[in-house]
């Protein structure tokens, strides 16, 4: 079986500065770190992997620093990376991200599976898993928060707003995860010496063969316009004071008076 | 094709089980102010089987059209036909403008949509409109918590957003009106490689905060697990929930069911109590349209006030016990 996860490099920080002029994230001098969700994506292929025998490979579309995403991708158990990186991909969109996507899990090729986050905590569309299904033409599950393989068909339960769904999907298909799947483990010291010797791929839009009218700002039709301050919206807002005891007062007293007590 | 050639403001009708989804009636809502602005006509897009008896409650609900596409392999949801059904209608008839539900279905759906119109798609939206420049924009909260952004498709059509639940009112429902029904057949077999094994209510554990008349939500400057058991007392007290922002889920002190806001649940009580939480854009999202908004924190300024009717600036620790102290008295 040939799993391919897709990994995303993410700000380590809620607190991320955005250019005013141009609405992108200003990335100079920002930790960053694995996507959480792409961690679990990456458990689920290294569990699958013991299970049932794989190879499995990371790919990551980003900035050259993006290798170190792969590099812990690699120490935690995957086989082979591949860093897509051209400045020609900068600014991409959800449409633009999953055809660059696509177009290298087609060149691998062979692929059996492949396992995306839910969402990235940054960009957090939740676009990219089904686009690059639909870029593929292969079934998607999404919000997995099981997964198994059986009989050449993956297996997976699903959480949704009132109900949970057991799914089945035929190879070659999408898995997109949610927490709920795993926990993922941690990188054993020794395990990151060894990562450093398994094969690495750096892959430009020419190498992919990629169409660059569809790759990055020219291959995306969404963008920020703007960037805005929330309207305050209540401004008349009605302030208790005093001490603990007694704003506790007041506020019984509101209560009383809407007839919730 | 000329984009001044897309005309039209679709919704996707979604339902399951001949059932529509809340989100369709508040995407018809927020399409009156739309049509008020560009002038185009609402069209409601209906797919599945036997679904037509909708086709009342979307004109009701301010639909001027339904597209009906009714057909065997669209009876219950499954990506790659609805796919296929709903390109085979969006190109027949250009919309500018396709609406989604930011429901699990309408985000499993709308990027496939995304990929077969080779078209824009905004995710998850709070709010529409146009802007200045006569632009249409769909606004999303942007990183850090405290920033906006307006997304815009320029070029490519139609214009696509999934929309966040609870963000509008449905509007009063127009008795009896009417409007055309549209009946498309399309090309479309159910999907042999995709399949839905079972099927189960999900396991109510009581504890949902979903259709809570009140609740209780604390935050990052909670001290300590122990004191949510005060939080819990004043909920239950109110007859209503515990519930939190963010960082007390990602600390684990909290289950995800119990998280408000972008990345959790959007929820709409009578009154909600933020406890010790900032207000970040994307906490609001989850719970601005609540009836009564009343916040304790100990920071004057602190963004929750800006969007609360009623606040008190102090340490929760001085407040809280002694509310639920009161409030036993009183009931006693
Ligand atoms: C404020 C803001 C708002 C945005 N809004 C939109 C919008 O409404 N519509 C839109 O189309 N684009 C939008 N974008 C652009 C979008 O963030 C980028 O296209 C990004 O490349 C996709 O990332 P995401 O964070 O949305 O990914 P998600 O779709 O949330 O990520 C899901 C999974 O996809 C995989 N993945 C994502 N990116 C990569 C990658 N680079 N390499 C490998 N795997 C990856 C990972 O497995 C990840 O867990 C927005 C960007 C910003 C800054
Ligand atoms: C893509 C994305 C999605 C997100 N989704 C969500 C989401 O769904 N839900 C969510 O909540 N957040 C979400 N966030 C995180 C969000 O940006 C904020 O970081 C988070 O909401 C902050 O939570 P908070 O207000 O509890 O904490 P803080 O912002 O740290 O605020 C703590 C508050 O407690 C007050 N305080 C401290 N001690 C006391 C005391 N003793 N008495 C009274 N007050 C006190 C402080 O004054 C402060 O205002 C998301 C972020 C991103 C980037």
């Amino acid at each position: 079986m040939k799993i391919l996860v897709f990994v995303k490099q993410v700000p380590d920080t809620d607190d991320v500065k955005l250019d005013p002029k141009t609405g992108n994230i200003m990335r100079e001098g920002v930790a960053s770190k694995l996507n959480p969700l792409d961690a679990n994506a990456v458990e689920a292929a290294i569990q699958l992997k013991e299970k049932y025998g794989a190879t499995v490979c990371a790919i990551s579309m980003g900035p050259p620093q993006a290798e170190e995403v792969l590099k812990k991708a690699l120490a935690l158990g995957c086989d082979e990376a591949y860093l897509l990186s051209d400045r020609a991909f900068g600014g991409a969109d959800t449409l633009a991200t999953s055809y660059t996507l696509a177009m290298a899990a087609k060149k691998i090729g062979g692929y059996d599976l492949l396992l995306f986050g839910r969402h990235a905590v940054d960009g957090d569309t939740a676009q990219t898993g089904p686009a690059t299904a639909a870029q593929l033409g292969i079934p998607q599950i999404t919000l997995a928060s099981s997964i198994d393989v059986q009989d050449g068909y993956v297996i997976c339960d699903r959480v949704l707003e009132d109900s949970v769904q057991k799914v089945r999907a035929k190879l070659p298909a999408l898995v997109t995860v949610t927490a709920e799947i795993n926990q993922p483990r941690y990188p054993k010291p020794i395990n990151i010496m060894k990562a450093l010797k398994k094969p690495r791929f750096v892959w430009n839009a020419e190498d992919l063969g990629a169409d660059k009218t569809r790759t990055g700002i020219p291959g995306s039709p969404s963008s920020t316009k703007e960037v805005l301050e929330p309207p305050k919206r209540n401004a008349d807002t009605k302030y208790f004071s005093g001490s603990g005891e007694e704003i506790a007062a007041q506020i019984a007293d509101m209560l009383h008076d809407e007839h919730l007590i | 094709m000329a984009k001044s050639d897309y005309k039209g403001i679709w919704v996707f009708a979604e339902q399951q089980n001949g059932k529509l989804n809340g989100t369709v009636l508040e995407l018809l809502a927020k399409s009156q102010e739309l049509k008020e602005h560009t002038g185009e006509e609402i069209s409601a897009v209906l797919l599945g089987k036997n679904v037509s008896h909708l086709a009342d409650t979307l004109f009701a609900y301010g639909a001027d059209k339904v597209i009906l596409v009714e057909n065997g392999a669209l009876e219950n949801y499954s990506a790659r036909p609805y796919e296929a059904a709903l390109t085979q209608v969006a190109e027949k008839y250009k919309p500018s403008i396709i609406l989604y539900g930011a429901t699990s279905l309408g985000r499993d759906l709308a990027p496939r949509l995304m990929v077969s119109l080779n078209t824009g798609l905004t995710a998850d939206a709070i709010d529409l409109g146009f802007d200045k420049d006569e632009v249409f924009y769909q606004t999303t909260p942007a990183y850090g918590g405290s920033i906006l952004a307006h997304i815009v498709i320029l070029e490519a059509r139609p214009q696509m957003a999934t929309v966040r639940p609870m963000m509008f009112e449905p509007i009063e429902p127009r008795v009896g009106a009417k409007g055309e029904i549209i009946t498309e057949t399309v090309t479309v077999e159910a999907d042999p490689d995709y399949e839905v094994l079972e099927t189960a209510p999900k396991q109510d554990t009581g504890d949902s905060i979903e259709g809570a008349q009140v609740v209780v939500a604390g935050g990052r400057g909670i001290k300590e697990e122990s004191d949510l058991t005060a939080l819990k007392e004043l909920a239950e007290l109110l007859g209503g929930k515990l519930a939190a922002s963010r960082p007390l889920v990602d600390n684990g002190w909290l289950p995800h069911e119990k998280q408000i806001g972008q990345s959790g649940a959007a929820i709409k009580p009578k009154y909600i109590f933020n406890i010790a939480i900032s207000g970040s854009v994307q906490y609001q999202v989850g719970m601005q349209n609540s009836g009564c908004i009343i916040s304790i924190n100990h920071t004057k300024g602190a963004p929750i006030f800006d969007i609360s009717h009623y606040g008190a600036v102090a340490d929760y620790r001085s407040v809280v016990p002694a509310l639920v102290e009161e409030i036993k008295r009183r009931k006693a």
